[in-house]
């Protein structure tokens, strides 16, 4: 075998491993850049109804259990880090630390889903479900309408997420991703992170601030 | 680059500067801090979000390419947020007198 063979996880359309690593990380990057904007739009939402009705956006914000978004934030800052090590794992090619690291991100975001889920039903059985059963004021019902659009979206990614761990765990098993091509692994760590960042943001706008007796405006 | 295998070190690190900034955020919140209350939550989110972009995300070992590719999504939503709230913000600032208005 000569020295200069191509690397057998090279696509023919690229010059070498590094132009094909960096092609895949800068698609990954533009997804996010159109998530960011998709989330944008929530969250531009939320800001101009927190300006809006800003004394029904506190009482919202004290209807939230900040004991479980504080959990919930640290169950995912955990699965992050987890999701951290699979992708260091994958780089240096080695497979059980790999599907170990990234089976521990499934079951904490597993555990956020279940959280999340009780307190969705605690909501519901309070009456704060928008709908025609709403306990509240009409602008009450405007906090709770983003309350749960913009809980509901990010679980929607985290169960998308997970569902694309079920998808690679077969192929990481058959060492389909060596320190050579790893792609795979580190775009869905980057999805993963990302879906951390948006509850990094959610949990302070959602459950702190509104706890803030002398608001800016 | 590529192959940039950061050490466990730092992502231990990391992670823990991130569980002890959930700690202080948290109880900010219970703490009578008038007008800074919410600057302070949202400017411990960002700084959170920053150790997230840079180590765990990778940005900080990567090409300057990549750099703006990651930085244009938040770049477009501040200045989509600003263009918005300065709309809004200053609808009710400046009434023009009465016998101006229809």
């Amino acid at each position: 075998m000569s020295s200069n063979a191509q690397p057998v996880a090279l696509n023919h359309q690229f010059e070498d491993l590094q132009q094909q690593y960096e092609a895949a990380n800068m698609g990954m990057w533009a997804f996010i850049a159109q998530e960011i904007m998709f989330f944008g739009g929530l969250f531009a939402g939320y800001t101009v109804y927190r300006f809006k009705y800003l004394g029904a956006f506190i009482e919202g914000s004290n209807h939230l259990p900040i004991e479980l978004g504080a959990l919930n934030t640290a169950v995912l800052i955990a699965s992050s880090f987890t999701m951290a090590m699979a992708v260091r794992a994958a780089q240096q090619g080695a497979k059980n630390p790999l599907l170990r690291w990234i089976l521990a991100t499934m079951v904490l975001g597993t555990t956020f889903l279940v959280i999340k889920a009780f307190e969705y039903a605690d909501k519901y059985h309070h009456g704060l479900l928008p709908g025609s059963s709403f306990e509240g004021s009409g602008q009450l019902k405007i906090f709770f309408s983003f309350y749960f659009a913009m809980t509901g979206m990010h679980a929607l990614h985290m169960i998308i997420g997970l569902g694309l761990i079920v998808w690679l765990i077969p192929k990481i098993r058959r060492g389909t991703y060596t320190s050579e091509y790893f792609s795979p692994i580190e775009n869905f760590g980057l999805y993963w992170h990302f879906v951390d960042i948006i509850w990094i943001f959610l949990f302070p706008l959602l459950y702190l601030i509104g706890r803030d007796p002398w608001p800016i405006m | 680059m590529a192959n940039h295998v950061v050490p466990v070190k730092m992502y231990v690190t990391i992670v823990g500067c991130l569980f002890c900034l959930t700690v202080i955020t948290v109880l900010a919140a219970f703490i009578e801090l008038g007008v800074l209350n919410t600057p302070l939550a949202l400017g411990i989110a960002l700084l959170k979000a920053t150790l997230v972009v840079l180590f765990f995300m990778h940005v900080r070992y990567n090409t300057p390419l990549m750099w703006v590719f990651a930085a244009a999504g938040f770049f477009t939503l501040i200045i989509f947020l600003a263009l918005l709230m300065q709309d809004y913000m200053s609808r009710d600032w400046q009434r023009p007198p009465a016998e101006f208005l229809l």
